[in-house]
C-alpha cells in the first residue's frame, strides 16, 4: 500500500499548496477529497476487480431480459426434453451444461439454470440494495440525532438499537411472512414479499449504521467548525446536515457497501427457508433449496447458485474494503 | 494587506436589516482608499465607548453522578467576572490553562449559556437570548478559533467556508458572494484563486487566515479570538498577529484576544485582564500592567516571560516559581483564590474575598496586599504557613520588594534573616566546640 501513495503524491505535486503567488501563476485547481480517494482506489487492483464484478452484475440484473433472450431460454419454460425420462435428471454431463444451456437445466422441471440465475440477480440485488438504503437512511438519521443531541434522546435511541440488535431477526421475518396476506397495499404476489423483505431487512439493519454514525457524530460535534457554524448563527439543521453529514459520508458509504453482501446472504437464507420470494420467481436462495432434493445425484444444480452467491458476496466485500482503505487512509493496514 | 487596501474598496457587506442607516452611510463615505479607511471608524459606537459590558458573569458546569444523574457538584469555570470592552480597543485575557479564559470567550459570544450574571452588547442584554434571538447579533460578534485544523470543515471548499456567514445570515453582498469571498481572501493575504480548494491543501497559518476571513465576512464590531496563534509555528504567529493588528487599523475592529502567551498579549493588547481560577485578579492598561503589576499572581506570571537577552537576564528579577498546581475549580479555595500559592497571604486572604477595585487610575486589582501599592489590609501581620512555604521558591529580591508593601512579609523576612544569622553563629560555635573536643580526645590518647 505504500507504492500507490507515492504515485498519488507525485501527481499532486503540481497542485501542492506552495507559495500562493507561484501557484497562482501556474495552475490553481483544488483536488477534492473525492478525487484523492478515487486516485487511491485506482491503485487497489483487488478492489477494482470487485467493483468491476459488482458493476457487471448490476448490468446483468438490469438487462436480464435482453441477456436471457440472447443466451438462454425464458426462466419459467419447462424443457422436459432435456431431462432423462427415467430419473428426471438432466441429460448429459455437468447437469446438462451445453452451448444451449450454459449452466445446465434444472432436475425435475427442466428450467434453464442460467436464465434463472440472471433473473435471480434482479431479486437479490434489488432486495439487498433497497434494504441497505432503508437501513442507511434510518441509521443515519437516528445516529446523527442521538450523537448530536445526547442526553435522554441518545439514551432512548441507543436502547432501541440495543433491543433491535438482540432481536431474533430470522425468526421474526419467517413468522411475519406467514401471517401476512398475499395482497397488501395494492401489491400482489412477489411484490408484497419483496417489499416485506426490504423493509424488514432494512429495519433490522439500521442499528448497525446508527451505532457507527452516532459514534462518529460524538467525536465530530466537538470540532471547532461546529462551534464556528453556531457562532455564525447556523441552526441545528444546518449543523446536522451541512456541517456534520458531509463528514459522515465516507463511513456510511463504506458500511453500506459492506452491508449489501450481508443483505444478499439474508435474502438467500430467507428464500432458502421459504420466507423469500414466491416459487415461480427465480431467486438464488430458492434455487439452493430446490437443489437440496437432488444434490446427491445432480450436484451442479447446487454449485451454480451457490457459487454465484459466493462470488457476488466476495466481490462486494473486496470492493467495500478497498473503498474503506481509499476513504480512510489512516485506518489499520 | 496594503496592496489590497490601495486599489480595492473595503466595502461593507450590505446591512440588510436597515436598523442602522447611520452605520451604512458612514461606511460608504469612509471606505474609499486604504489610508482613510484606517482613520475613520465605520462603527456606530464611537471609539472608547463601551461596546460590551459583563457583570457578575458565571458559568458552572454541573457534575452529575449516579443513576438519577443528580448534580453532585459543579466546575466553576467562570465564577463572577466583571469587565467591559470599549470600541476600538484590544482587550487581552491571560491566565494559566484551565482558568476559564476560553469559557469566558464562549460566554460573551454566547456559544455557552451563562449560569448567572449579565452580558450586554451595545447596551442590549444578550445574556439569555436563544438561537433565533442571537442570529442578528451574530453579525456583530464573531469568533476566531484556536485550532486551525479543526475550525474549518474538511469537506467544504474555502469558498463555502468563507461564504457561509452570508448564506446563514441571508445577506447578499454587493457583487455576489463569490466576489466578496475572493475579496476577503485577498484582504487576509491569500490568493483569491484558491476559492475552490479544500482546507487540507493549506498550511496552519493559511488556515488561520481563512478562519479570520470568515470571522470578518459580516464586518463584525467585536471579534473574540480564542488563542488565535497558539497552534501555529512561532514564525507564523508573528504574521497572524500582525494581520490582526492591520485589520484592526483598517476596519476599526474591537478585539478580545484570549491567550496564554504573554508576549503575544503584550504585543496586541491595549488593556489586559489576568484570570486565575475563574476570576479576574487584575485588569489594567498594558503599560501599567507590565511596568508595575499589582497582583502577586500577575507578578509571578510576568516573571515567567523569558528574557531574550542573556545580559539583561541577571539585571531583572529572577523567575517566581509557584508552588503546586492550580487548585481544582470544583472546590476553589475560600477567600482569595490565590492564597494557597501566594507568598504574601495572611489570614484575611483566607477568609475574605478581595473585591476588584480600581486602586490606581486604569488599574483594577483584587488583592488585600497588592504589589507596588499600599497594603489594603495592614492590620494583618501574620503570614499563613502556606505563604511561608511559597516564599521559599520566590527569589530574595522579589521577597524584599514585596516586603515593602506587606507588614507580614517584612516581619517574616526580618525573622528569617535573623534566624539565618543565628544559625550561622550556632554553627560556627558548634564547629569550634567540635574542634576542641577532637583536640581533647587527641591529647587523651597520648
Amino acid at each position: 500500500m505504500t507504492a500507490p501513495l507515492h504515485d498519488t503524491t507525485a501527481e499532486a505535486a503540481p497542485t501542492a499548496p506552495a507559495d500562493p503567488a507561484e501557484t497562482g501563476a501556474t495552475k490553481v485547481e483544488g483536488r477534492s477529497l473525492k478525487q484523492i480517494a478515487w486516485n487511491r482506489l485506482k491503485q487497489d487492483k483487488v478492489a477494482l476487480a470487485g467493483g468491476a464484478f459488482v458493476l457487471f452484475l448490476t448490468l446483468v440484473a438490469v438487462f436480464a431480459p435482453l441477456i436471457v433472450g440472447l443466451l438462454g431460454h425464458p426462466p419459467n419454460q419447462f424443457n422436459q426434453d432435456k431431462l432423462d425420462p427415467l430419473t428426471n435428471l438432466p441429460q448429459g454431463a455437468w447437469g446438462g451444461v451445453s452451448s444451449d444451456f450454459l449452466f445446465g437445466v434444472e432436475p425435475n422441471k427442466g428450467r434453464d439454470v442460467f436464465s434463472r440465475i440472471v433473473y435471480g440477480a434482479r431479486i437479490s440485488l434489488l432486495v439487498a440494495f433497497l434494504a441497505a438504503v432503508v437501513a442507511v437512511a434510518l441509521g443515519t438519521l437516528f445516529g446523527i440525532i442521538a450523537g448530536y443531541f445526547g442526553g435522554w434522546i441518545d439514551a432512548l435511541i441507543s436502547r432501541t438499537m440495543d433491543v433491535l440488535l438482540s432481536f431474533p431477526q430470522l425468526l421474526f421475518i419467517i413468522s411475519l411472512v406467514s401471517v401476512l396476506p398475499d395482497d397488501l397495499l395494492g401489491l400482489t404476489g412477489s411484490g408484497v414479499r419483496i417489499a416485506v423483505l426490504v423493509l424488514v431487512i432494512g429495519f433490522f439493519g439500521w442499528p448497525y449504521v446508527g451505532r457507527i454514525v452516532r459514534g462518529q457524530t460524538l467525536s465530530l460535534r466537538e470540532r471547532e467548525y461546529v462551534e464556528a457554524a453556531r457562532s455564525l448563527g447556523g441552526g441545528r439543521r444546518h449543523i446536522l446536515f451541512r456541517e456534520l453529514l458531509p463528514n459522515l459520508v465516507a463511513p456510511i458509504l463504506v458500511y453500506a457497501t459492506l452491508m449489501i453482501p450481508t443483505n444478499i446472504l439474508t435474502e438467500a437464507a430467507l428464500s432458502f427457508l421459504g420466507a423469500g420470494v414466491r416459487p415461480p420467481t427465480a431467486s438464488w436462495g430458492g434455487m439452493l433449496r430446490d437443489a437440496l432434493e437432488t444434490y446427491e445425484h445432480d450436484p451442479m444444480f447446487m454449485v451454480f447458485p451457490g457459487a454465484t452467491i459466493f462470488v457476488t458476496v466476495l466481490a462486494f466485500n473486496l470492493f467495500g474494503d478497498g473503498l474503506r482503505d481509499a476513504l480512510d487512509p489512516k485506518g489499520t493496514r | 494587506m496594503s496592496e489590497n487596501a490601495e486599489d480595492k474598496e473595503l466595502s461593507i457587506p450590505a446591512q440588510a436589516d436597515g436598523a442602522e442607516p447611520g452605520a451604512t452611510e458612514g461606511a460608504a463615505s469612509s471606505v474609499t482608499g486604504g489610508e482613510t479607511a484606517g482613520a475613520t471608524l465605520t462603527k456606530d459606537a464611537a471609539p472608547g465607548e463601551i461596546l460590551l459590558k459583563v457583570t457578575g458573569l458565571q458559568k458552572h458546569f454541573p457534575i452529575r453522578k449516579g443513576l438519577l444523574q443528580r448534580q453532585t457538584g459543579a466546575v466553576r469555570a467562570v465564577d463572577g467576572i466583571d469587565f467591559e470592552v470599549r470600541a476600538g480597543e484590544t482587550l487581552g485575557v491571560v491566565g494559566e490553562s484551565g482558568c476559564g479564559k476560553s469559557t469566558m470567550g464562549r460566554l460573551i459570544t454566547r456559544l455557552l449559556e451563562p449560569t448567572a450574571g449579565k452580558v450586554e452588547f451595545e447596551g442590549k442584554d444578550i445574556t439569555h437570548l436563544g438561537v433565533g434571538g442571537m442570529r442578528p447579533l451574530r453579525r456583530d460578534v464573531q469568533m476566531i478559533f484556536q485550532d486551525p485544523y479543526s475550525s474549518l470543515n474538511p469537506r467544504h471548499t474555502i469558498g463555502t467556508i468563507v461564504g457561509a456567514p452570508f448564506r446563514l445570515q441571508k445577506v447578499t453582498p454587493e457583487g455576489g458572494i463569490k466576489k466578496e469571498v475572493q475579496r476577503l481572501l485577498s484582504v487576509v493575504g491569500l490568493n483569491p484563486e484558491h476559492y475552490n480548494r479544500y482546507p487540507h491543501e493549506f498550511s496552519g497559518g493559511q488556515r488561520q487566515r481563512i478562519g479570520i476571513a470568515r470571522a470578518l465576512a459580516l464586518n463584525p464590531k467585536l471579534v473574540v479570538a480564542d488563542e488565535p496563534v497558539s497552534a501555529l509555528d512561532v514564525s507564523i504567529q508573528a504574521q497572524v498577529v500582525n494581520l490582526l493588528d492591520d485589520l484592526q487599523q483598517e476596519l476599526g475592529l474591537t478585539y478580545v484576544i484570549i491567550a496564554h502567551d504573554l508576549s503575544v498579549v503584550r504585543h496586541v493588547s491595549d488593556r489586559i485582564a489576568v484570570m486565575y481560577l475563574g476570576k479576574i485578579v487584575e485588569l489594567a492598561d498594558r503599560e501599567a500592567l507590565y511596568k508595575a503589576p499589582m497582583h502577586p499572581y500577575t507578578k509571578a506570571l510576568m516573571s515567567a516571560v523569558p528574557i531574550p537577552d542573556p545580559k539583561r537576564r541577571s539585571a531583572k528579577s529572577e523567575r517566581i516559581l509557584l508552588r503546586g498546581d492550580v487548585p481544582s475549580p470544583i472546590s476553589p479555595p475560600s477567600g482569595c483564590r490565590f492564597h494557597t500559592r501566594c507568598w504574601k497571604a495572611t489570614e484575611i486572604c483566607r477568609t475574605t474575598e478581595p473585591p476588584l477595585l480600581e486602586l490606581k487610575p486604569g488599574q483594577r486589582v483584587a488583592c488585600h496586599h497588592p504589589e507596588n501599592f499600599e497594603d489594603q489590609a495592614p492590620q494583618d501581620t501574620v503570614l499563613l504557613s502556606a505563604a511561608k512555604d511559597a516564599g521559599e521558591l520566590v527569589p530574595d529580591a522579589v521577597l524584599a520588594e514585596s516586603a515593602e508593601t506587606s507588614e507580614a512579609l517584612a516581619a517574616e523576612v526580618a525573622e528569617q534573616t535573623e534566624v539565618a544569622e543565628m544559625s550561622e553563629q550556632a554553627e560556627a560555635a558548634e564547629v569550634g566546640a567540635e574542634a576542641e573536643r577532637v583536640e581533647k580526645s587527641d591529647s587523651g590518647d597520648k
